[in-house]
């Protein structure tokens, strides 16, 4: 019988087995950085904490968060849980301003890791058949490199192609038979336009089959593009450098949501203002605890990515949890009226209304007022403002259903708000408090 | 058709000199206007015209990266009189039709004008009102040779 897991032992494990699992490992891991990083044993007493505290899961919501502050105290060194002599790997990834984070890895964390993307690269149907080109960054960044040693374990034939040059990557599909890519999704969506430019015809000229895509936000109208376009499958994968990299996240055949292998990841997710767990299913963000990292193990790490759990089982038969892909970052949050909104909420809802183009702006003014400004869709508008105005009253009503808060909606000319880039500005805050 | 006419639409912020740089694109292209209403709402609005060159001033104001539409609407001609305007609505209501929006075209100044409107469903509008004694407005009365 055909292989249907590639760790059947651990992907089908019992939810009680997962959990018991995971405290065992915990109480391991947090036992390890009390006693070996100064660091953590000075943050674990502030609070009051002891290793020997933890009893049970619910107990480990009382352990300090490590936000990526705390990352360049005592940096780089600090947070090593084990000489140097055993690290053999830094990756770092590029804060916005002043030094990188620098990850460290030993031996065993970067087979850990591996181990994980081969177990993902598996779980879309990859095999020792598939050849990968890696158009991600070979270097500092984690995104290439760990998922090469992934694709390696599981045997597929690795083209470590690396980003850009357009051409030679086509080039290299089409002699060398690529059947699956590893890139960002804005490259993706510009090879495809080149493939389709050149003539070239999937699945004669070019044998793609999958691609797994991440490390910058984008929308599912996207993957439907990129899927339709190089008839092929996408993979939405999620990775951070400080958690290892890509291989935290990784989409099923189901493709709806992202699996976290929580026998590697304890999994919380809270709310980004108090810290506070959330109900399950409701959107906060995601906090990660390293399982097997031996060298720099991060406990409960503010990602200040933003998701939510989806709590039902998968139809793939994996227990382990799916999270919705991110949808933004914590530091967007903003609070109206006491709500907790995030900017991806609005942009969804907005998103699925027709009329509606591509950008939008929030503004927060007066005491406590919303006003959303939408570009309207060019095609949309035939001159009756009949139909505008009804457009307007669906949009401030879609918004009242989905964040409790009914925001005053402002048409505008498409073109006219700031273009959206993943990092927009998309609240403007000029209220008077 | 001929006995329907091209109305232009443009959707327009409410913004200051807003609706002079809509009047340019026509101004600098040489497009006349025969007619124009302003419907505006709060925040945005919507400003139609009836031009000679409704093809040349539908591109020019695409091209200008404006949000534009092209309705066709009817035009029926009215008596410069007092009362000219009420008879013509009494007609229009008389037969169900619900105006939209409308403009007033004055073709001759104390002579000639047309009431210019838009309805919902035009052709059934037109059904309604075709065998009318009265003269309707056709593209070809107005419209300049264009490009």
């Amino acid at each position: 019988m055909q292989k249907r897991y590639y760790n059947p032992e651990i992907e089908l494990l019992s939810h009680e087995e997962l959990k018991n699992l995971q405290l065992k490992k915990l109480k391991r891991i947090v036992k390890k950085v009390y006693n070996r990083v100064p660091y953590y044993r000075n943050k674990f007493k502030e609070v009051g904490v002891k290793p020997e505290n933890l009893k049970s899961l619910e107990d480990f919501k009382n352990f300090p968060f490590t936000t990526k502050e705390d990352l360049f105290v005592d940096y780089p060194f600090g947070l090593l849980a084990e000489p140097l002599e055993k690290i053999i790997r830094l990756h770092t990834s590029s804060g916005t301003t002043g030094k990188p984070k620098a990850i460290f890895f030993s031996k065993k964390d970067i087979w850990s890791q591996a181990k994980l993307i081969a177990r993902a690269l598996f779980m879309s149907g990859a095999s020792s058949q598939d050849i990968l080109q890696n158009s991600m960054t070979y270097g500092l960044f984690t995104g290439a490199l760990v998922m090469h040693y992934g694709a390696e374990l599981l045997g597929m034939l690795v083209i470590p192609a690396g980003p850009g040059n357009t051409e030679r990557q086509i080039e290299l599909m089409r002699t060398f038979g690529t059947t699956c890519i590893h890139m960002t999704p804005s490259y993706a969506l510009y090879v495809a336009t080149i493939i389709q430019e050149m003539g070239l015809k999937p699945g004669k000229d070019i044998k793609l089959k999958r691609a797994y895509l991440g490390a910058e936000p984008y929308s599912e109208e996207t993957r439907k593009k990129i899927e339709e376009m190089l008839k092929i499958d996408v993979f939405n994968c999620y990775g951070l450098s400080e958690m290892g990299g890509p291989g935290v996240g990784f989409e099923c055949p189901v493709k709806r949501g992202l699996h976290i292998w929580e026998d590697a990841f304890y999994v919380e997710i809270v709310d980004p203002e108090t810290g506070e767990p959330v109900k399950e299913g409701e959107i906060g963000e995601l906090v990660l605890t390293t399982l097997d990292r031996t060298a720099m193990p991060i406990i409960r790490y503010r990602t200040r990515d933003l998701t939510r759990l989806i709590p039902e089982p998968c139809p793939c038969g994996r227990t382990h949890v799916r999270i919705e892909r991110p949808l933004g970052r914590a530091d967007d949050m903003f609070i109206v009226k006491g709500v907790n909104i995030f900017p991806q909420q609005i942009e969804s809802v907005l998103m699925g209304i027709k009329g509606v183009a591509q950008n939008y702006q929030i503004i927060l003014e007066g005491y406590d007022e919303m006003i959303i400004k939408v570009e309207i869709d060019r095609d949309f508008f035939d001159g009756r403002i009949e139909r505008l105005l009804k457009l307007k009253e669906d949009i401030a009503e879609k918004l009242r259903q989905a964040i409790q808060v009914r925001p005053k909606v402002e048409l505008v000319e498409p073109g006219t708000l700031p273009i959206s880039e993943g990092k927009a500005k998309r609240v403007i805050d000029k209220r008077i408090l | 058709m001929d006995h329907y006419v091209d109305i232009i639409s443009i959707f327009a912020e409410n913004k200051p000199g807003k609706l002079e740089k809509i009047t340019e694109v026509l101004a600098k292209e040489n497009i006349n206007i025969l007619g124009f209403s302003i419907v505006s709402v709060k925040d945005f609005g919507v400003i139609k015209f009836l031009v000679d060159m409704p093809e040349k001033a539908y591109k020019k104001f695409k091209e200008a990266g404006f949000t534009v539409a092209k309705i066709p609407a009817i035009g029926i001609e009215l008596e410069d009189r007092p009362g000219g305007l009420h008879e013509i609505l009494k007609l229009i209501s008389s037969k169900n039709i619900n105006v939209e929006n409308a403009l007033v075209y004055v073709a001759e100044t104390r002579k000639k004008a047309y009431f210019v409107f838009e309805v919902e469903d035009l052709e059934k509008t037109w059904e309604k009102l075709k065998d009318e004694k009265v003269k309707f407005l056709k593209s070809s009365d107005f419209i300049k040779n264009e490009f």
